[in-house]
């Protein structure tokens, strides 16, 4: 069974969307600790303000928790960035899984557009979720804050500078980018996470 | 870098997909989830679908359809038209709809876009401006066109960024269904005035003129109808065009089934 944490932060629908085109089987949306516990993976989703966002988990008692799992879990873009150390956005505390700051985007270069938006190129890719790709594939991205290169990082992509496009610690996973909206490629990373 | 999009744009009424010559004597062409999947298989970085039902039952068969395509298509997409409150917003949102744009509303009352902003967040709010020349100057207008409002477009798109608008969707309504390109120096002005991205629509009768607004007008991403719907070219075809130039663009590669 996949659980995909239920916490109000945004639209999970196209989560839930792209686990059923995958196959995922049964998936639920839950906030329920013992089925989050008991599930074979979680995913935490998140869009919007990733201050708002921890504290809404915080609020529904579920940090602890998700620090404690021990089944393979992936936060994807704001899910990804509340598992990180600290962000400046709302300058809040994350829960310090991943060894990293999240930061937003400065733009050095005029033609530089934030939020960045759109396709762009994972590189430096060395993990089982991205098992399967001959040549660097394009992900779907849409952020004004990133996560800084740091030991945990598993995938890097260039806006203005470099940054963590993916990250893993033990059984925790991250992407920056949107799988569930990554057409075919995000498709085979969605797969390779539920076969992990 | 960061790929220049390329957006095919579906005119839906009552579940199926027209397209008008400047929004006129509109022609359907097909079935709205089955053409978005086509578009998507072909290498479409986004889709935006437009809802011009003028009714009550047409908006309820639109939100339907907003729920199917979010089902099946894995690509990001945008619904717009006639969304006029926060409300039609959330609805959308819970349908599956990835961002939505405003147009009309928000030139009548500009909080709308700090509303749906600070609930949904930027990526979640394209502002769409229609513009035309009026004495020489580009102003903002309503209505497909028909009604210019005291709005000039510079300060209207720069306005709308402050407001938290993640894109901005320019349609140059001298040039829309003409097939005769965009105004490229008017793209790259708007492009240079702010700095989120600008999606430029209306116009593109070849790859050339898409080629010119993602270079010379500096626009982030191109929206299409007519040249995809009427088979002239595909995607995939216009995409290998662009690269061909130097544009960066996502090239689908196969990835198989496994």
């Amino acid at each position: 069974m996949i659980a995909v944490v239920d916490y109000e932060a945004g639209n999970v629908r196209s989560v839930l969307n792209a686990l059923q085109r995958c196959g995922a089987g049964e998936t639920v949306l839950t906030a329920d600790p013992a089925v989050l516990r008991a599930a074979d993976k979680v995913i935490l989703p998140g869009v919007g303000d990733a201050s708002v966002a921890v504290a809404s988990l915080r609020t529904a008692g579920l940090d602890a928790l998700i620090r404690s799992l021990s089944q393979p879990v992936l936060g994807i873009c704001v899910g990804m960035q509340i598992l990180c150390r600290h962000t400046e956005e709302g300058d809040a505390e994350g829960l310090g899984i991943f060894r990293t700051d999240v930061r937003r985007f400065r733009r050095t270069d005029p033609s530089l557009k934030i939020p960045h938006m759109g396709w762009n190129i994972l590189t430096h890719r060395q993990s089982p979720l991205f098992e399967g790709f001959p040549e660097d594939p394009f992900v779907y991205y849409v952020h004004s804050y990133y996560a800084d290169i740091c030991p945990d990082t598993v995938a890097r992509t260039v806006h203005g500078v470099p940054f963590s496009a993916a990250l893993r610690r033990d059984n925790f996973y991250g992407t920056q980018f949107h799988p569930e909206k990554s057409g075919p490629a995000g498709a085979r990373i969605l797969r390779n996470f539920l076969a992990l | 870098m960061v790929a220049k999009r390329i957006i095919p744009c579906l005119d839906v009424k009552d579940g199926q997909t027209v397209k008008g010559i400047r929004f006129q004597g509109l022609r359907s062409v097909g079935d709205a989830v089955e053409l978005g999947a086509k578009y998507a298989a072909d290498g479409a970085d986004e889709l935006v679908y437009l809802d011009i039902s003028a009714s009550q039952e047409g908006r309820r068969t639109f939100t339907a359809l907003v729920s199917a395509i979010s089902a099946r298509i894995d690509i990001p997409f945008t619904v717009g038209g006639g969304i006029g409150s926060l409300a039609d917003a959330a609805r959308l949102l819970e349908a599956g709809a990835d961002k939505v744009s405003v147009n009309s509303a928000a030139l009548r009352d500009p909080s709308l876009i700090d509303a749906i902003a600070s609930h949904f967040g930027s990526q979640f709010v394209v502002v769409a401006i229609d513009a035309k020349t009026v004495d020489g100057r580009w102003m903002a207008t309503t209505h497909g066109g028909s009604r210019p409002t005291d709005r000039e477009l510079f300060e209207w798109a720069k306005e709308a960024q402050e407001r938290g608008a993640g894109e901005i969707l320019f349609t140059s309504m001298d040039h829309d269904g003409t097939k005769k390109g965009y105004p490229c120096e008017t793209f790259a002005r708007l492009c240079d005035s702010l700095s989120i991205p600008v999606i430029a629509s209306g116009g593109a009768g070849s790859a050339e003129d898409i080629a010119a607004v993602l270079t010379d007008g500096k626009a982030d991403a191109a929206l299409a109808a007519s040249i995809f719907h009427y088979g002239e070219t595909t995607i995939r075809q216009l995409k290998d065009d662009l690269a061909s130039r130097g544009i960066p663009v996502r090239i689908l590669p196969q990835y198989g089934n496994a």
